[in-house]
């Protein structure tokens, strides 16, 4: 039986299928929720620690060239304080020099080696500028990062990014903040069957159906950012995200039945007792 | 330098007040007003949000989703403000720019007209009232508006002051009142047998006191001494804005406040009488750093003209950087503490100008024992400390202006590493099966 409390230990959501243990592995580090929630847009401390509880994460990106480590008070001793580990990342890098030179500061500030990297071309579109971002990708893996890179849904992107060395690959659904959905779905399933390292799906989902669209598609995992800070209610939110990568996984695992152009009954038609 | 635990007592006074900000100037003039021996010590360092402030008196254009609690607090803050100010004005003869022609927020593209529709939405939710106008009314309130601005909602109710003359006025009033000003930083608070005897300043010099009043803004966390709630309740949140000024002979291009979020970044624009415009402002967590970034001005002039083209043609006279008092859910931390006679008015965040006059009227109750109204019951732990009237026969002048309910519980709020469902919130109902 599927339950729905909050594990504040972040423990495996229990579904109730005995010893069925499905952790997400990205550069041989496990983690027991496939949800990445990202901390930009939370109306305040306290709504962010408390979607950091309900969504069950345990990794949390936070934009370093916003965020001053040394400040007290702020977002990241409330990522701390929920017990969740943080994943710094270069958002607002449009270069890859600016994107190694943010990688270094938060690497030294944080005593982490593990980077998300976002290099977009400009502040209104926020899309990947594909061709810096494979530069900054080479320049980080180089630098001995741990490298998940934040890229569009281009199948053949992803393989390069996976074969200078990056740890998973991050395809958009749509872009940023713009809730949505995904838009490609054949890429995304095209990305998700050529990759051999986690694919996880970053901007754009808009609700909870896109996260477990995402899921169902094959995804190691979701990030989900405003659709959860910038909701009405960000922790009920949250709450709806941790369900739907569940569902959507097992839905996954469980194998679905394929799309047919017409019916059939899942009953049979002969040998029905009383049928005349 | 004296050495550790002999203190120089310079002075004395029966109030201390920590911070001469608008919040700490408000409490410090009801004092005095009340006849009380009251002390603000304040660097003088120009540092103050205060000083920095855009001045917006602006419940509804500030208004956000799981804030209600917020919003009723705005509201009482407001009012109070009206009365406050025209008292403050008849006491000292000065103007402090209170403008009075409402707060209209537009939108730019189409994103930003789903996010003004969704806010007027919650306007109404939240039982305000919501003026929706197309892009030709907008036009006619504010001819300098851009062309491609979709349209708006007008808030009548959310005015704005001129944050510096109040400054200046409540300075005065405080003078005029009796009240010392003792330029000095606060580096301890002095307390013996949880009660409070007075503070003590960077430069070793002691002022004794039997009340204190923490009122320093940003820095509140930063004073030793102070409890931990507090200590760990504040933090800074750096703000950057811009005052434009007219040039000889433009006339004003703005009538009254705009907000806007264009293509997603939020600015607002506030016009001063003299014709000044208040471009602001970004919010970053920064510490304590105060410098201004190249960034931030390209951006905030980005969207102010955007907006209102016109504004490339003013003077670009000052880049501010203040820090806001940030707390854990944005609201004010106000009221007594475990320390005896120590009272802490201090975490405004965005608020410190809006909710001064109602910060100093509900400081005195909590010094008179009486009941604070209800608006501030989320915002406060233990309210009257004190025993009433009878021990300071002096306070018995002050009367609250109305008899409300009694004063909340204590909730334990300040703590940023136990949040708790806090009164009037929405609520997760889970089932555990």
């Amino acid at each position: 039986m599927l339950t729905d409390g909050v594990s504040a230990d972040h423990a495996p959501v229990d579904d109730g299928l005995a010893g069925d243990v499905d952790p997400l592995v990205i550069a041989g580090r496990a983690f027991a929720s496939r949800l990445i929630v990202g901390t930009g847009g939370a109306p305040s401390l306290d709504v962010l620690a408390r979607v950091l509880r309900a969504s069950g994460t345990g990794l949390t990106t936070v934009a370093m060239r916003r965020v001053d480590p040394d400040g007290g008070g702020s977002v990241l001793d409330a990522v701390r304080a929920a017990g969740v580990e943080i994943l710094p990342n270069t958002a607002g890098c449009r270069t890859a020099g600016e994107a190694l030179l943010t990688a270094r500061l938060a690497r030294e500030a944080l005593g982490t080696s593990w980077v998300k990297l976002e290099v977009v071309h400009d502040d209104h579109t926020l899309l990947p500028d594909p061709v810096e971002l494979l530069d900054a990708a080479r320049l980080l893996v180089d630098d001995g990062f741990v490298v998940l890179p934040y890229t569009n849904d281009d199948p053949v992107l992803a393989r390069r990014l996976e074969q200078v060395g990056c740890a998973a690959v991050m395809p958009l659904g749509s872009p940023i903040g713009s809730g949505l959905g995904i838009r490609n779905p054949h890429n995304i399933a095209m990305i998700v069957e050529r990759a051999s390292v986690p694919v996880v799906l970053d901007a754009g989902i808009g609700t909870a159906s896109d996260a477990a669209q995402a899921m169902e598609l094959g995804c190691a995992a979701v990030l989900v950012a405003s659709a959860v800070t910038r909701a009405a209610d960000p922790e009920r939110m949250a709450v709806a995200m941790r369900h739907a990568v569940l569902a959507g996984r097992c839905a996954r695992l469980a194998g679905r039945i394929p799309r047919r152009w017409h019916a059939q009954a899942s009953s049979p038609v002969d040998g029905l007792l009383g049928r005349p | 330098m004296p050495a550790k635990g002999v203190a120089i007592v310079s002075a004395r006074a029966e109030l201390v007040v920590v911070g001469g900000g608008v919040v700490g100037l408000a409490i410090a003039w009801q004092a005095a007003q009340a006849g009380t021996n009251v002390t603000v010590v304040d660097p003088a360092a120009g540092e103050a949000a205060s000083w920095v402030a855009a001045g917006m008196l602006a419940p509804a254009s500030e208004s956000w989703f799981g804030e209600e609690a917020l919003l009723r607090l705005n509201l009482l803050a407001v009012d109070r403000f009206r009365a406050f100010a025209a008292a403050l004005e008849t006491a000292t003869g000065a103007d402090i720019g209170l403008r009075r022609d409402g707060t209209l927020a537009v939108s730019y593209d189409s994103g930003d007209r789903a996010a003004l529709a969704r806010s007027a939405a919650l306007r109404r939710a939240y039982g305000l009232p919501v003026e929706e106008l197309d892009r030709a009314q907008c036009r006619r309130l504010e001819p300098f508006l851009s062309a491609d601005v979709q349209g708006g909602v007008l808030a009548a109710g959310d005015w704005s002051v001129d944050n510096r003359r109040y400054l200046a006025a409540l300075r005065r009033a405080v003078t005029d009142a009796g009240a010392g000003q003792l330029t000095g930083r606060v580096a301890r608070l002095e307390v013996v047998a949880d009660r409070v005897a007075g503070v003590t300043l960077t430069d070793g010099h002691m002022v004794a006191a039997e009340t204190v009043v923490l009122a320093a803004g940003a820095w509140s966390g930063s004073i030793d001494g102070v409890p931990e709630p507090v200590r760990r309740g504040v933090r800074p949140v750096k703000g950057q804005l811009l005052r434009l000024r007219l040039p000889q002979r433009m006339p004003p291009v703005l009538q009254r406040t705009v907000r806007a979020t264009v293509r997603g970044f939020d600015v607002y624009l506030v016009p001063r009488t003299d014709g000044e415009v208040v471009v602001g402002a970004t919010v970053e967590e920064r510490g304590f750093d105060r410098t201004v970034t190249a960034a931030a001005v390209h951006d905030l002039l980005r969207d102010a003209m955007t907006l209102v083209p016109v504004l490339g043609e003013l003077v670009l006279a000052e880049m501010c950087v203040g820090l806001r008092p940030g707390t854990a859910d944005n609201g004010p931390i106000v009221g007594g503490t475990d320390v005896d006679g120590l009272i802490v008015a201090t975490g405004h965040y965005r608020n410190g100008v809006l909710q001064s006059a109602a910060t100093a009227e509900a400081v005195m109750a909590v010094l008179t024992g009486a009941p604070l109204p209800a608006e501030w019951a989320p915002f406060t732990g233990r309210t009257a400390v004190y025993p009433p009237a009878a021990r300071w026969p002096i306070w018995s002048r002050w009367s609250p202006a109305r008899s409300r309910a009694s004063p909340s519980p204590s909730t334990a709020r300040w703590c940023p590493a136990a949040p708790g469902p806090t009164p009037g919130s929405p609520t997760v109902t889970e089932s555990k099966s």
